[in-house]
């Protein structure tokens, strides 16, 4: 008897929990707005291709669709990765992902021949100089995607880190030391 | 006057007396002085001298430029041998620029204009002045000071307050100074009080200085509008923040002002800065520094001029009795390691401080027992232990959500920490983080909108290029017809 | 001398510590603890030494183990003390005249169950000496229920050292003619509650219960000493006995038949050892002093209830292992109002003063 008053009081708890949570997901569900929407939103959208797609938006939809990780953005680093994460709700250790820094693009003097080729594949119009004249990247605009090193002739294009100074500087992470 | 409490707060090993007993010794004049351009919060000076030009003591080295600045003085006579890098007196060991003057012994004043009877002058004159001395914080924020008395004008000031807090252990320059030259403290005090409008000044000194507290109270005795305030010994009291609290019983509200809600603080050091600016018309070329700590073989206070080597002041005290741990510029709570003996003094250094191991009572990390200390020291009212699992999560932004801009960097936190955690120092890396990503999402956008205009260009540029090519077609067409 | 080499990599700020550290921290729970455990073994004679020695090597056997499983340094870990106090308090929870195995298997549950899972020191959820305690009392209800009338030490009826080690290890059974009720057992079976004379043996602990818990006045020195070095917050037992006695007092006037007077929940079970000792470990209790309140109140209202209402004679276990768990949300909910802002986080408004003051 005991036995059967606990299975039927078990199942009787199951079924109203279980109604109740359809009717919690109907009437206070999220409205999820478009994945893909938000995740362009947050990659920086230079279109610059170093992902590997030719987009900013082709890249949304792959890591919406599970096929890129969210770390595929090399220009984003850290912060876009972790945004992404939180968008499409996985879980990763931020700690882990390597964040080379911000990089610029930088133009050998005495390399450049002026072709203007760098100009014309810049994704922000990073780069100024006509044809014939010596080219230079203006530091506040350029993301370091490297599409102008690719293209330049002559190798003349050198992607660099921004120089610490004490303007920049920041305290390292502590050790977290033998606990 | 009625004294309120802030919250949290601990009460650190003193360590003053070593140096507090002796009188402010005067440092012979050093044979080379780095004279770094940035000494302050805002934009670096501007250089207006030569390498090989002779300058003399008090000519501008340097202008001030942008709105929050400061000129810098040459605090000797001399010759200017260099402009460049130089060791900047920062944990990081990064070079600053900096002017380099080999001193020619004479000592030899710039023509400075006649001393005036300063109360004679405006409020924008004062300011003015103040500005063109390059006078800055000396309590150790080296805020331009002119900058903040010309708040005074956007924000009436109902109660000026100044600092003589000195809360941070070790140092006693304060101390020293109000003890020495409290007429001229209290001088300087009624100008900035003049200077911002302000209808009541409270002086705030400590419990632990009774001889500063008599003195200045000595000095006030015939101003009626300056009060002389004992407060308790409580650190962090000397931060802008707390001692507001404690004097006025207001908080300045996040993100705000203390102008805002009409208090202004300035420390007494300053004040005697001041002092010298307006009336004798000298610019800021010479502190004094604490030279305490264990390591320090004759501890005692010492009037610097501004680019003085720390190795040359070590070498004054009488060298290092012992190799020390640590070398700090600034009290050991919120002063900064130097890179090496070779960094300079500049205006904000209110002490030189060599800390033997013993003194500094490290001891290897623990796990965090959840015990609380931290939050019950607190001044802000944060959960710091909270705060670093986040950080050494690496989740920056759920540690931003919890408060951490508002970490004031006191390390009371890390200071009872019965696990040695390093607390501030996780919390300055997560505070670099939060700055870090701020601009990243700013060029970020700058670079959504960039990328934006180049579609629009090139949209436009075919756009134009299809007219062109279809009215040339259309020409052909008349030319063939 | 003026030489000096700097650190490669900077320090930040500050620079000088206080005293106070954990190893320094445990030592003086320790010595806070030391008042009941002499008391304790006074009391019941050498069997109770053997409980303390024997529970003390159990957990510290088994934190060695574990570290020595997680590859972590030995001696560092174990250098903090944390196992030696998690032995100690479990010891005084238990029957002094319990059998070996109980004590052994109690500690090495505490730290392996209690602490080790969790990630070591200050990543458990749960207290783990009273984890322990209940995991015992769930599984040898009969063993740890055994309880003995006080045989001070070198009494005429007192056990010799050696007799002792045969009550331990169980070559005898302890004679039925020592086996007793503790003063909370009316609560559950009805009779009379203790009061007057019998109360001043409350207070001094000569009377039948866990081995360290039956003398108020030495819990009451040991807490007294942890509260004046600042070791444990006030807030805690400050709450938890007032709630205690508070609701017993209500109670109390209702019916005095039926509910046991105030001084007796406060002095005839393990309240007192809990107020000081157990609630106030940090690693399960809240961190803010109004958090704090509520986490002693909590288990001070849950161990009246228990003890009450509930199946069992002593609930303190019981309760502190509920609120251990409900402290994640305590501390959630109740954060401090940060400087120059209200408490919903937004900045304060701007106010000015024109008036002085």
């Amino acid at each position: 008897m005991m036995m059967i008053v606990s299975v039927a009081a078990v199942a009787a708890l199951g079924l109203v929990l279980g109604w109740l949570l359809g009717l919690a997901s109907q009437w206070l569900g999220a409205t999820v707005d478009p994945v893909v929407e938000r995740i362009t939103e947050a990659l920086p959208g230079s279109q610059c291709g170093q992902c590997g797609y030719p987009g900013c938006a082709q890249a949304a939809a792959a890591v919406a669709a599970g096929s890129a990780p969210v770390t595929l953005c090399p220009p984003g680093g850290r912060a876009v990765a972790e945004k992404l994460a939180e968008i499409i709700g996985t879980a990763f250790d931020p700690g882990n992902v390597p964040d080379r820094g911000p990089l610029l693009a930088r133009v050998r003097t005495d390399y450049c021949i002026g072709c203007s080729r760098c100009i014309k594949s810049c994704p922000t119009d990073a780069i100024l100089g006509a044809t014939k004249q010596l080219h230079v990247v203006l530091g506040e605009a350029c993301i370091g995607c490297g599409a102008c090193a690719e293209v330049c002739p002559t190798g003349g294009i050198d992607l660099e880190g921004i120089p610490v100074t004490l303007r920049n500087w920041r305290w390292h992470k502590p050790g977290l030391g033998k606990a | 006057m009625k004294i309120f409490r802030f919250r949290g707060g601990i009460h650190p090993e003193g360590n003053k007396d070593p140096t507090a007993c002796h009188p402010i010794a005067r440092l012979p004049l050093p044979k080379r002085l780095y004279i770094p351009l940035q000494q302050h919060i805002g934009e670096p000076a501007a250089p207006e001298v030569k390498v090989g030009q002779h300058v003399l003591k008090g000519q501008r080295l340097a202008r001030h430029q942008g709105s929050v600045s400061a000129p810098v003085h040459a605090p000797t006579s001399g010759t200017v041998v260099a402009i460049g890098d130089h060791m900047a007196p920062h944990p990081s060991g990064l070079p600053v620029q900096t002017i380099t003057l080999e001193s020619d012994g004479e000592e030899c004043w710039v023509a400075t204009e006649p001393a005036v009877d300063p109360f004679s002058l405006s409020r924008a004159e004062v300011s003015a002045r103040v500005r063109d001395a390059g006078i800055v914080g000396l309590g150790g924020a080296a805020f331009p000071a002119a900058v903040k008395l010309d708040a005074g004008n956007r924000h009436p000031i109902e109660t000026l307050i100044i600092n003589g807090g000195e809360c941070e252990p070790y140092l006693t320059c304060d101390d020293r100074l109000m003890r020495e030259g409290a007429g001229y403290v209290v001088e300087g005090v009624r100008l900035i009080a003049s200077g911002l409008g302000a209808r009541r000044t409270v002086i705030a000194i400590e419990d632990n200085k009774p001889e500063a507290l008599e003195a200045m109270r000595a000095a006030a005795a015939a101003h009626p509008g300056i009060t002389v305030l004992r407060v308790p010994s409580r650190y962090p009291m000397g931060s802008e923040k707390q001692l507001v609290s404690t004097v006025t019983g207001l908080e300045i509200p996040a993100g705000k002002l203390s102008a805002e809600i009409g208090v202004s603080v300035h420390n007494v050091g300053t004040a005697l800065a001041v002092c010298r600016a307006v009336r004798f018309a000298k610019p800021l070329v010479s502190r004094v520094v604490t030279m305490g700590g264990g390591a320090i073989r004759n501890p005692r206070n010492v009037v610097v001029p501004i680019g003085t080597p720390v190795a040359d002041l070590v070498e004054f005290c009488g060298g290092f009795t012992v190799t020390p741990s640590r070398v700090l510029m600034g009290g050991p709570m919120m002063g900064q390691v130097l890179p090496g003996l070779e960094a300079p003094v500049v205006k904000g250094t209110s002490g030189i401080i060599a800390l033997t191991a013993a003194e500094a009572h490290a001891a290897s990390q623990r796990a965090c027992l959840h015990c609380g200390r931290c939050v019950d020291v607190c001044p802000v009212g944060l959960v710091p232990l909270d705060l670093a699992a986040r950080v050494r999560a690496g989740r920056i932004d759920d540690a931003a959500e919890l408060g951490m801009g508002d970490c004031l960097s006191c390390g009371c936190c890390a200071y009872v920490c019965p696990a040695h955690l390093p607390l501030a120092h996780l919390f300055n890396y997560a505070k670099g983080e939060i700055a870090a990503r701020r601009e990243a999402q700013r060029k970020a956008e700058d670079t959504r909108k960039l990328a934006e205009a180049r579609r629009l260009r090139l949209a436009a540029e075919i756009a134009a290029k299809a007219a062109r090519r279809s009215a040339r077609s259309s020409d052909n067409v008349e030319i063939g017809s | 001398m003026t030489s000096w080499t700097p650190n490669r990599s900077p320090v930040a700020a500050p620079h000088v510590h206080g005293r106070t550290a954990i190893p320094q921290v445990m030592r003086t729970v320790l010595l806070a603890l030391l008042p009941a455990t002499a008391t304790g073994v006074w009391l019941f004679g050498w069997p109770a030494l053997n409980m303390i020695v024997l529970s003390i090597a159990g957990c510290v056997a088994a934190e060695a183990a574990a570290l020595a499983i997680g590859r972590r340094a030995l001696a560092h870990t174990l250098g903090d003390g944390s196992a030696v106090v998690t032995g100690l308090i479990l010891a005084l929870c238990l029957p002094p005249w319990a059998p070996w195995w109980l004590p052994l298997l109690g500690g090495a549950f505490a730290i392996v169950v209690g602490k080790q899972v969790f990630g070591g020191l200050g990543q458990n959820v749960l207290n783990p000496a009273m984890l322990a305690r209940v995991a015992l009392l769930v599984s040898f209800p009969l063993e740890m229920t055994a309880w003995v009338a006080p045989q001070p030490l070198f009494s005429a009826a007192a056990p010799g050292f050696l007799e002792s080690l045969a009550i331990t290890f169980g070559a005898v059974a302890a004679p039925d003619a020592v086996s007793a009720a503790t003063a909370l057992a009316p609560l559950k079976t009805g009779g009379e509650f203790a009061a007057g004379p019998a109360l001043i043996a409350l207070g001094l602990g000569t009377v039948p219960g866990s081995l360290g818990e039956t003398s108020a006045l030495a819990l009451l020195a040991g807490g007294a000493l942890l509260i004046a070095r600042r070791i444990v917050p006030w807030q805690i037992p400050a709450a938890l006995l007032g709630t205690l006695a508070l609701l017993a007092a209500i109670f109390n006037q209702i019916d005095p038949a039926h509910y046991a007077p105030p001084l007796l929940h406060l002095l005839g079970g393990s309240a007192l050892m809990c107020a000081f000792f157990i609630a106030t470990d940090p690693v399960g209790a809240p961190v803010t002093p109004s958090g704090r309140l509520i986490f002693g109140a909590g288990i001070g209202a849950l161990i009246y209830a228990i003890r009450t209402w509930g199946g069992y004679p002593e609930g303190v276990a019981f309760a502190v292992l509920l609120l251990n768990a409900a402290t994640p949300l305590i501390d959630h909910l109740v954060r401090p109002r940060r400087y120059g802002r209200l408490r919903s986080g937004a900045p304060l408004p701007v106010i000015r003063r024109e008036d002085g003051r």
